[in-house]
């Protein structure tokens, strides 16, 4: 079946159950489809559908016909017939038969989704409470890492900038940090948690995999055509669930090996010099930014936390108390609540964090922590 | 077998003549009740009102769902919202209603005096409050409710506020409650039907209730399983779910829904019951295959135990399994499908009339086999990868569990409501719920499966800009499903206070034992006196 009749009966059949033509096809619709895969999987829920409908028509032409034939307002009498072995067999029989012709390329694409050997590249994609990390593991970018959160302002999401919203095609569907890939290649997800489970979800291009904390599940898919595809976590993973996404920006080959050399330029400049000097301030600095990325959604930028959800920073007994507990903390998490272990984040942003909580807000010790005590406290 | 059912049927009657000559009154008549029809009634008032609480809920999540952005209400309460509304539509609302019905119906369509076991059953009713007290205590908790979700997977279930361990120990007593009406049912229905009423012959509510009393033995201790695995992950020190201990999350969710496949069962089966009642009796024509009916219940509930990890096919899992499991779940269309056909060839040339119960069985008829429908894609596994954790999923079990399993329960209401109180409800106000229901149902729910296909999570409490024009719609159909409800509430108090006397058998077609051999209003014992079948 050539994909222009499939799109085509797709809409006539929406447009029959739905005669309003202003909405636009993708709204009635699965999103279209980049991928081979997503294509067949788009296909196989058409043709579903479609026989879906055929015997709904069926079955409730029968019954309509019932109701305004056979009723007893038109002097209709009952028939007391009951039971009928060929007819009982039939309606057994064929359904099954409809099955097991929808079964078998079901099998077929399914087999395919699940074949996620010799991929052209590989990515870790981790699931935090609430945001994405994501590690190039193999193939061209190797190396790369960073995490991705939601970059819609918060002002648009709490109603202070109602107009800023209606203007933002993107709201609640953009991040600071894309996922790129190369067009045409097979990429592997590698799909994992740090705390509860998550999932990675991109409807065009097909691909949804739960990401399960403490276990590696995996996922791929190719695209066939350079874009900006958007998604969103699609497993209940607590209070920011809604907040997210997911942006998988396809480049062209070239483009794509610019953006590579550029992300290793960031990465060497980022690095840090192991024998810097750390003054009070480049930490309380660094932290601000740390912290922006990785305590805000709970903590608050105000310190204050949620009352009776998450605990205050200012003010706080660990944060003004000895350091090496909140740097415990921070290493360890504190299990049976929110706060996850956060050791994955370098001595110098744990540093930054620490320093910057026990001296922004009302929180004055003056005290730097310098890399060096994480580094010693890991051990 | 004769003389033993003759001697139960006696021995029960005079029991009761002896020890229960003599209501009590007032307050304490309903606490100490053991009467199946006063504990039914407190079974359905319940419902009822565990319906409006979860409607609530509903409300206030459509209501911030109106429009993109955050107005009414933060995060964390959404998400307890959309949790404690599931779990009490589930195990407050709809369940109850239908143990309402089994124990109403199943001792007068039987020929029996009352259930087996009346202090269990006294007991199993009682239970329920508290629980439902639990579930509502949990919003005032530190932290607020469990924003877990009604499947309250773990680690996030591990990870939640005190308002957890209030949810699992509201489970683990609606779980005994279940499982203490089910024991009462099961004995019920194999020891005191009257002679001569072979279970072929019992009329197909008995059959399904029978079937569903077995399923929910079978997994209530399983759910109870679960959640008390997640309590001691809590508080102590066990890690069946925390793989940094060697335990597995996704544990948690196979276990969960070797509970959650039956139930969506334990919930439809009895609605096809009811339906089966109503159909035939506006059609005045019998069932077109009984036997039939009986097997393809059967096949759906031993089916049922085979299929779970559907829900679970992206949570990672071998393709072999998500094979098995796809076939697996396709075949339960099978079964279902002889159940949708056997009610239309019943209506086939009937003599039919559209009174209220007819119109929500024909209302349940369409719209359960539409959500069959949407079953049916789901059950493909690279369709359902696309569409899980979705509203399309969402969608199709509004689908299946309001205009399935609701629609049956007032069909069943209309039907059996002269019965009851021995009078008539108006008739033009109860097809007016009908028709509202049915409007601001599909208004709600059927724009759902757009958003689900257009990629829509669920349970979130903001979306972005694409899906708004559908969401405002749902939630105004919400309102319009919520408020039609009252009306509801009005026709069934006006029916009480101040109804027409009703006939003894007001429906033509009505032809099982509470219509043919009882007056209305049904006796307080029902049948003293077994009656003997032919």
């Amino acid at each position: 079946m050539s994909k222009k009749w499939m799109h085509k009966s797709a809409a006539a059949f929406a447009l029959f159950l739905w005669s309003a033509a202003a909405w636009a096809e993708y709204k009635l619709n699965l999103q279209l489809p980049q991928t081979v895969l997503g294509e067949k999987i788009y296909d196989l829920h058409t043709i579903i559908t479609i026989v879906c409908f055929v015997i709904f028509i069926g079955v409730f032409g029968f019954m309509f016909y019932s109701v305004f034939k056979h009723r007893k307002s038109v002097g209709h009498k009952a028939a007391q017939f009951h039971e009928n072995t060929a007819v009982e067999v039939a309606w057994t029989l064929i359904p099954f038969l409809i099955l097991i012709a929808m079964a078998v390329p079901a099998t077929g694409t399914l087999i395919a989704m699940r074949d996620t050997s010799e991929p052209d590249m590989t990515i870790k994609a981790t699931g935090y409470q609430w945001k994405w990390g994501y590690d190039y593991l193999k193939g061209e970018g190797e190396g790369i890492s960073f995490y991705s959160n939601l970059s819609t302002p918060r002002a648009q999401i709490d109603g202070t900038d109602v107009a800023g919203r209606n203007a933002n095609p993107h709201y609640l569907l953009e991040t600071d940090n894309h996922v790129v890939v190369p067009v045409g290649k097979k990429v592997r997800v590698l799909v994992t948690a740090a705390d509860v489970i998550h999932a990675w979800y991109v409807p065009a291009l097909a691909v949804k995999q739960d990401a399960v904390p403490g276990f590696i599940r995996d996922t791929w898919f190719k695209a066939e055509k350079a874009g900006i595809y958007r998604g969103q976590c699609a497993e209940l993973c607590g209070r920011d669930h809604g907040f997210m996404p997911i942006v998988v920006e396809v480049m062209e080959p070239a483009q794509y090996t610019a953006w590579v050399a550029e992300q290793q330029k960031k990465m060497a400049a980022n690095k840090v010099d192991p024998n810097k000097t750390w003054t009070l301030e480049d930490l309380k600095a660094h932290g601000e930014k740390i912290y922006a990325q990785n305590c805000v959604a709970c903590h608050q930028a105000t310190g204050m936390g949620v009352p009776n959800a998450f605990p205050a920073l200012a003010g706080s007994k660990v944060v003004l108390g000895p350091k090496a507990d909140q740097i415990k903390l921070l290493l360890a998490g504190k299990p049976g609540t929110a706060m996850s272990s956060f050791k994955q984040l370098s001595d110098v942003d744990l540093a930054g964090v620490i320093t910057y909580t026990r001296n922004a807000w009302s929180n004055k010790t003056g005290e730097a922590i310098a890399p060096a005590e994480i580094k010693t406290a890991r051990n | 077998m004769e003389a033993a059912h003759t001697h139960h049927g006696d021995t029960h009657g005079h029991a009761h003549d002896d020890h229960h000559g003599h209501k009590p009154s007032g307050l304490m008549r309903w606490v100490k009740s053991t009467n199946h029809k006063d504990i039914g009634t407190m079974y359905l008032w319940f419902s009822f009102t565990m319906f409006l609480v979860g409607g609530v809920m509903a409300l206030i999540i459509r209501s911030e769902l109106f429009q993109p952005g955050l107005q009414i209400v933060q995060p964390d309460f959404f998400n307890s919202m959309t949790t404690y509304h599931g779990l009490i539509m589930v195990f407050g609302a709809i369940m109850p209603a239908f143990v309402g019905f089994a124990n109403w119906l199943i001792p007068m369509q039987i020929g029996a005096p009352d259930m087996a076991f009346p202090r269990m059953n006294n007991l199993s009713f009682w239970l329920l409050p508290p629980a439902a007290l639990l579930l509502i205590t949990a919003q005032f908790m530190p932290g607020g409710g469990a924003g877990v979700g009604w499947t309250m997977y773990a680690p996030l279930s591990t990870q939640a506020g005190p308002a957890m361990d209030l949810t699992i120990f509201a489970v683990h007593i609606l779980g005994i409650s279940s499982i203490m009406g089910s024991i009462n049912i099961i004995t019920t229905i194999l020891n005191m039907r009257a002679p001569g009423l072979t279970l072929m012959k019992m009329p197909l509510f008995c059959w399904t209730w029978l079937i569903t009393a077995y399923l929910l033995v079978a997994v209530m201790p399983v759910l109870a399983g679960a959640v008390t695995m997640t309590l001691t992950d809590r508080h102590f020190g066990t890690h069946f779910f925390n793989a940094a201990g060697g335990g597995d999350p996704v544990l948690y969710q196979h276990i969960f829904w070797f509970f959650g496949h039956p139930e969506v069962y334990i919930i439809a089966i009895p609605a096809f019951g009811v339906v089966s009642q109503v159909i035939p009796a506006f059609s005045r024509k019998p069932l077109f295959g009984y036997a039939s009916m009986v097997y393809a219940t059967a096949s759906i509930a031993i089916l049922s135990f085979m299929v779970w990890a559907h829900h679970m096919y992206t949570a990672g899992m071998p393709v072999e399994a998500q094979l098995y499991f796809m076939y697996a779940t396709t075949l339960i269309a099978v079964p279902t499908g002889v159940k949708v056909f056997n009610w239309v060839a019943t209506m086939w040339k009937g003599s039919l009339t559209f009174e209220t119960p007819m119109l929500f069985a024909l209302g349940f008829l369409f719209l359960f086999t539409l959500g069959g429908f949407t079953g049916l894609v789901l059950s493909i596994t690279p369709v359902d990868v696309q569409l899980h954790d979705t509203y399309y999923v969402v969608a199709h079990f509004h689908y299946v569990m309001v205009a399935g399993a609701l629609f049956s329960a007032f069909a069943g209401i209309y039907f059996w409501l002269p019965k009851w109180t021995g009078k008539m409800y108006n008739e033009s106000l109860g097809k007016l719920h009908f028709w509202l229901s049915l409007i601001f149902f599909n208004v709600t729910f059927f724009v759902q499966h757009f958003l689900g296909l257009a990629g829509m999570p669920r349970r979130i409490p903001d979306y972005s800009l694409q899906f708004t024009e559908f969401n405002m719609i749902s939630s105004i159909g919400a309102w319009g499903f919520g408020l039609s409800q009252l009306l509801f509430l009005y026709v069934v108090i006006k029916c009480i206070r101040s109804g027409e006397k009703a006939p003894d058998k007001p429906w033509d077609g009505a032809d099982s034992l509470e219509w043919t051999h009882l007056p209305t209003p049904a006796p307080w014992h029902s049948f003293e006196t077994p009656p003997v079948i032919k």
